[in-house]
Order: structure tokens, then C-alpha cells, then sequence
């Protein structure tokens, strides 16, 4: 599978990835060798086999539904960038 | 006093040998001392240290001391540490100080263990040999113009130099064992859930493990005794229980049979290295141990697969970097958008986009299942690989890695032949399993490593086997140049 220009540009607004119009066509040729090498798994038979998502046959462990974390607002806001009266500030997203 | 183990440490403390604020103090002055041309730490924490040196030897005084109590231990900047910088080699993070303790810090804290630094790794763990980290590349201390291996590559190069006796390290596709291996150190990567993965920044979140980085195996059990355990903060913590590992170090290996994949000394093989590993299992057989030829037929799609399910992962994982709650954010964006885009394209390396965008790509609509789904079969097949064989046999040994430490800048710009490199170790963590490597030689004045992977949750089998190899051979006793 080769990337064009234009899937590269694509998968980087997908991915929220602000790219540089020179570096473009230096991801295309990396993100299609690197998916080059991934194709290699065509190479086997997987049907009827099933997936597996994790090495170890785990279930999700269920806990009483209570409220075990205190509040660290404060806290955790002295790493915001921007901030105001407790609120995480961004660009207006509504005129 | 440096070039001293864990558990030599541990008897000169209990002796009164030594304080911890002095030990301290020694090994803070060799991070000073050393690390402008290694580059291992990303933060030296000397105040934090010494306050915490201080309080284990009021501890031990009031005879209250553990095994580790007092002894001095780097922490890999994947592991969040409150009030210290915990960066993942990225610029994202770099301003990120961590609000709480990661549980195995927290283990290690309740230990009396020293925190002394945060060391330096490729960039959210995404890389083979350091050089992706934000903070520059580490240097390996048997030769500066080699890369240390990565991504624990800050972590390899401070305990091959002892500039820290000991330190951690998360093992995602190799990356515990593969420095371990070029810096000529002990790394065992634990079976998947064996230890919490809480305050662990996450990578690939079905692969990622933490485990210690030692100069012995004996120094590795010691680790996991502080650092093992269920951690209902993890929610794919393993409810098994938690061995002394300490406990079989010594037990006999006769009869313990070994298998040995003929995929791992095939082709691409290093022929210096397949003559070290095969006489490290020699030694192994001196011992008492019976090896046979095993097949792991689907090792070669261990790659691939790994490159879909491991970015695949991380495109998801990263996606909380997005400039608005911690982390980088871009100057003056013009709306939200141009914020979460710039500030992701600035903050995240290259390396680490290229990952995302694969991830974003296999998972897309319309490809899930020519890769994701497809991938997750052979992770399937691979699994099964390793449970075949061990029904035939106890361990499997091989090498850790394809070669010794490359040069600074000599795969940096090739993704792929750095991706290649790792077809040892990333099939063990498609399947969960435990894997140590320890020193087994050197070729050309460079170190190289064998590996044991046992099956699920033996670690005391694995530490017990390369316990037993190291009171026989001197590798990993080996101290690089300039160091001694």
C-alpha cells in the first residue's frame, strides 16, 4: 500500500497532527514502506482464527459503585496551560 | 562502594558500612560527574534524594529497614513522580510536572528506596536506540559513539556505567531487554499485568510493562519483590499470586529442559553473536540443562504484526495530548482546531507522528480488519507458537538482539532496519510472557545479551536460571572504561 500526498494529509488531520507541507512527501515514503512491511503479514492464512485483542484470557473486573477518588482540581489545573476560575480555557469555538 | 549490587548494598547498609545519605551522595556525584557525556538522566533529583536518604536511615535506626531501604535507584521519566518532572523524552511533556506517584514508584518509596534521578529514554517509549528523545541521545559507556539501545536506553547506560545501581524500565517490544543487552546489564521484563502499569504513561496499553534493570539477576529478584503485586488501580493487573523471588534463586537447573527456536539463529543473526548465545546455553547444559530444537514458525510476522497493534494503541493513548488540559500548547492559536493540531504537531517528534499517523491509518474506516483485526489473529498464532512449545520445554533461550550497539546516527533515518531489529524480543510481548536478558559475552569490545522467556508468571524460573548462569560466568560483572 503506497500514500499519496493527499492520504497523508488526510490521516494527519485524522490524527490531529499539524504537518509541514515540505515534510509531506518524506512521511508518504516512510508511512508506506512502514506499511510495506506490515503487508508482509498477507502472507498467512488467518482464517477462522480468532482475534485476540490481549495476551491473557482477562475480563474486566467489576467493583462496587462507589466514589473512591477525592478532588485534586487544583492540583491537577497547575499543569493547564490556560486557565481561568477553575475552567480549562480554549480558543471561542462559538461566535 | 559503586561498583557494589543491591544486595552487597543492602549488607553494607544493614552493617552500618555505610549510610544511605553517603551512598547517596557518592553515587549523586558520579550522575555529576558522568552524566554531561552519557546523557542518561533527564533530572537529577539531589534535594528530593538526599531527604529521602536521610529519612531511610532514621528508618533503619529505629530498625525498621526493608531490603532495599536506603539504596539509591534511577527511575525511567515514564513513571509519573509527584512533584518531579515526568517528561517521556518528550517535549510535550516537558513542562509536565506529575501530580501523583505511579504505584511502583509509590512500592518503591514505601521500600525506603532513593530516588535519585529520572532517566532519559526515547521519546514515549517509541524507539530502539534513544536518539527519539526530546532531551538528545544517551550515550553507551562501552563506546560514546554507540547508541545504548532504547527505549529504557537513560536507564542501561546509568546502571552499565553505575552511575545508579540499579534502575526501572517499561518493556513494550523490547525495550528493557535490548538495552539491557547492548550496555551489558540484567532486564526482565515481567509477564503482561505483573506489575501495575498505574502512572505508567501509556504506549501500546495490551504490551506495556514495567520491570527492573540490574546488574544481576539476584539484584532483578530483589526489585520485583518491591515492585510485583495486583493493583486494583490497574485494571489489567494480574490477580496471581506474587512469589518471593528471592526465594528459588539458588535451586538446582539439572534437567531443566531448553528450547531453542531455530527461527532465532537463522538468517540476520550476527554470527558473533549466535557463537556467544550458543555458549551461554553451553554453560547453561554444563549445568545440568538439556536443550532441544524448537519452531516458532510465525516469528517473522511478529513484526508486522507489533507495528500495527503497538501504533494502532498508541494513536489512541496519545490522543489525550491535545494542548488543553497538560502538556505543550502552540503560540496564539487561532481556534480549537489550529490548537489541538499545532500544539500536537510541535510537541509529539517525529518518530512518535509517524506512529500515531500508522495507528490513525489501520484503524481508519474501511482498513480495521485488512490490518488491525488481521493483525490481531496472528497475535493469535503467535501466542500459540510459544504454548505449543512449551509443552515440549520449561524455558526458551536465544539471543536478544540481531547485533551490538550501532552508531549514533547509523539507523536513525531508516525506520524499518531499526524496526527489523527487534524481531527477538517484540514476539514475547505479543504473548504476554516473561523474558530476562543477561550478559552473556562481547563481541568486538561491545556486550551482548542472551535471552531466557519462560511461560506465564515465572519469573522465579527465569531469575532462577539466570542466577545460576552468572555464579558461573563473570559478563555481567564487566565494568566499561572509565567507569571502574
Amino acid at each position: 500500500m503506497s500514500l499519496d500526498k493527499s492520504e497523508v494529509q488526510k490521516i494527519a488531520w485524522l490524527a490531529k497532527l499539524a504537518i509541514d507541507d515540505q515534510d509531506i512527501s518524506t512521511y508518504s515514503n516512510e508511512l508506506s514502506n512502514i506499511l510495506g512491511l506490515v503487508e508482509t503479514m498477507n502472507s498467512v492464512d488467518t482464517n477462522g482464527i480468532s482475534p485476540i485483542a490481549h495476551p491473557l484470557d482477562l475480563t474486566a473486573r467489576l467493583r462496587p459503585d462507589q466514589v473512591t477518588e477525592t478532588n485534586h482540581r487544583d492540583q491537577f489545573q497547575k499543569n493547564a496551560p490556560l486557565i481561568d476560575d477553575g475552567c480549562y480555557l480554549v480558543p471561542k469555538v462559538i461566535e | 562502594m559503586h561498583l557494589s549490587t543491591l544486595a552487597q548494598l543492602s549488607t553494607a547498609l544493614e552493617s552500618k558500612q555505610i549510610s544511605s545519605e553517603e551512598l547517596t551522595r557518592l553515587y549523586l556525584d558520579r550522575c555529576n560527574q558522568f552524566n554531561d557525556s552519557l546523557n542518561c538522566f533527564i533530572t537529577i533529583n539531589k534535594d528530593i534524594a538526599l531527604a529521602q536518604a536521610k529519612s531511610a536511615d532514621k528508618q533503619r535506626a529505629a530498625g525498621n529497614a526493608l531490603a532495599l531501604t536506603g539504596i539509591p535507584i534511577a527511575q525511567k521519566d515514564i513513571f509519573c513522580t509527584k512533584g518531579i518532572k515526568t517528561s517521556c523524552g518528550s517535549k510535550m511533556l516537558d513542562n509536565f510536572i506529575a501530580p501523583y506517584d505511579a504505584t511502583v514508584i509509590e512500592k518503591m518509596n514505601l521500600a525506603g528506596m532513593v530516588n535519585i534521578g529520572k532517566t532519559n529514554m526515547d521519546e514515549f517509549a517509541m524507539g530502539s536506540s534513544n536518539e527519539t528523545s526530546f532531551y538528545g541521545p544517551v550515550r553507551n559507556p562501552w563506546d560514546k559513539d554507540t547508541v545504548p539501545g532504547g527505549s529504557s536506553g537513560g536507564s542501561a547506560s546509568a546502571v552499565a556505567a553505575r552511575l545508579s545501581p540499579a534502575a526501572t524500565g517499561t518493556d513494550t517490544g523490547g525495550s528493557i531487554r535490548q538495552p539491557a543487552s547492548l550496555c551489558g546489564i540484567t532486564g526482565l521484563k515481567p509477564t503482561y499485568g505483573r506489575v501495575s502499569r498505574y502512572g505508567m504513561i501509556a504506549f501500546a496499553s495490551s504490551l506495556d510493562q514495567g520491570g527492573p534493570m540490574t546488574q544481576t539477576a539476584e539484584d532483578a529478584a530483589l526489585m520485583m519483590n518491591v515492585i510485583a503485586g495486583f493493583d486494583e488501580r490497574d485494571s489489567t493487573s494480574a490477580e496471581h499470586p506474587v512469589d518471593d523471588y528471592t526465594a528459588n534463586l539458588n535451586e538446582s537447573i539439572e534437567g531443566l529442559k531448553i528450547g531453542l527456536p531455530k527461527e532465532y539463529f537463522g538468517a540476520g543473526l550476527d554470527s558473533n553473536i549466535a557463537k556467544i548465545v550458543e555458549d551461554g546455553i553451553k554453560e547453561l547444559e554444563k549445568l545440568g540443562a538439556v536443550c532441544k530444537e524448537i519452531e516458532l514458525p510465525n516469528t517473522q510476522l511478529s513484526i508486522p504484526a507489533y507495528y500495527v497493534v503497538a501504533p494502532a494503541e498508541c494513536s489512541s493513548n496519545l490522543s489525550r495530548f491535545d494542548g488543553v488540559r497538560f502538556g505543550y500548547r502552540c503560540e496564539d492559536p487561532k481556534d480549537l482546531s489550529d490548537l489541538y493540531c499545532r500544539s500536537r504537531g510541535e510537541g509529539f517528534g517525529k518518530e512518535v507522528k509517524r506512529r500515531i499517523m500508522i495507528g490513525a491509518y489501520v484503524l481508519s474506516a474501511g482498513y480495521y480488519d485488512a490490518y488491525y483485526l488481521k493483525a490481531q489473529q496472528i497475535r493469535h498464532l503467535i501466542r500459540d507458537d510459544f504454548q505449543n512449545a512449551f509443552k515440549n520445554v520449561d524455558v526458551i533461550a536465544g539471543p536478544t538482539a540481531t547485533g551490538t550497539a550501532f552508531k549514533l546516527n547509523e539507523k536513525i533515518n531508516d525506520p524499518i532496519s531499526m524496526y527489523l531489529s527487534d524481531i527477538y524480543t517484540v514476539s514475547v510481548n505479543l504473548a504476554g510472557l516473561p523474558a530476562i536478558s543477561v550478559p552473556a559475552g562481547f563481541s568486538n569490545k561491545l556486550p551482548v545479551g542472551m535471552q531466557l522467556i519462560g511461560n506465564y508468571f515465572e519469573e522465579s524460573r527465569l531469575l532462577n536460571i539466570a542466577h545460576r548462569f552468572q555464579q558461573a560466568t563473570d559478563h555481567h560483572k564487566a565494568i566499561p572504561g572509565g567507569f571502574e
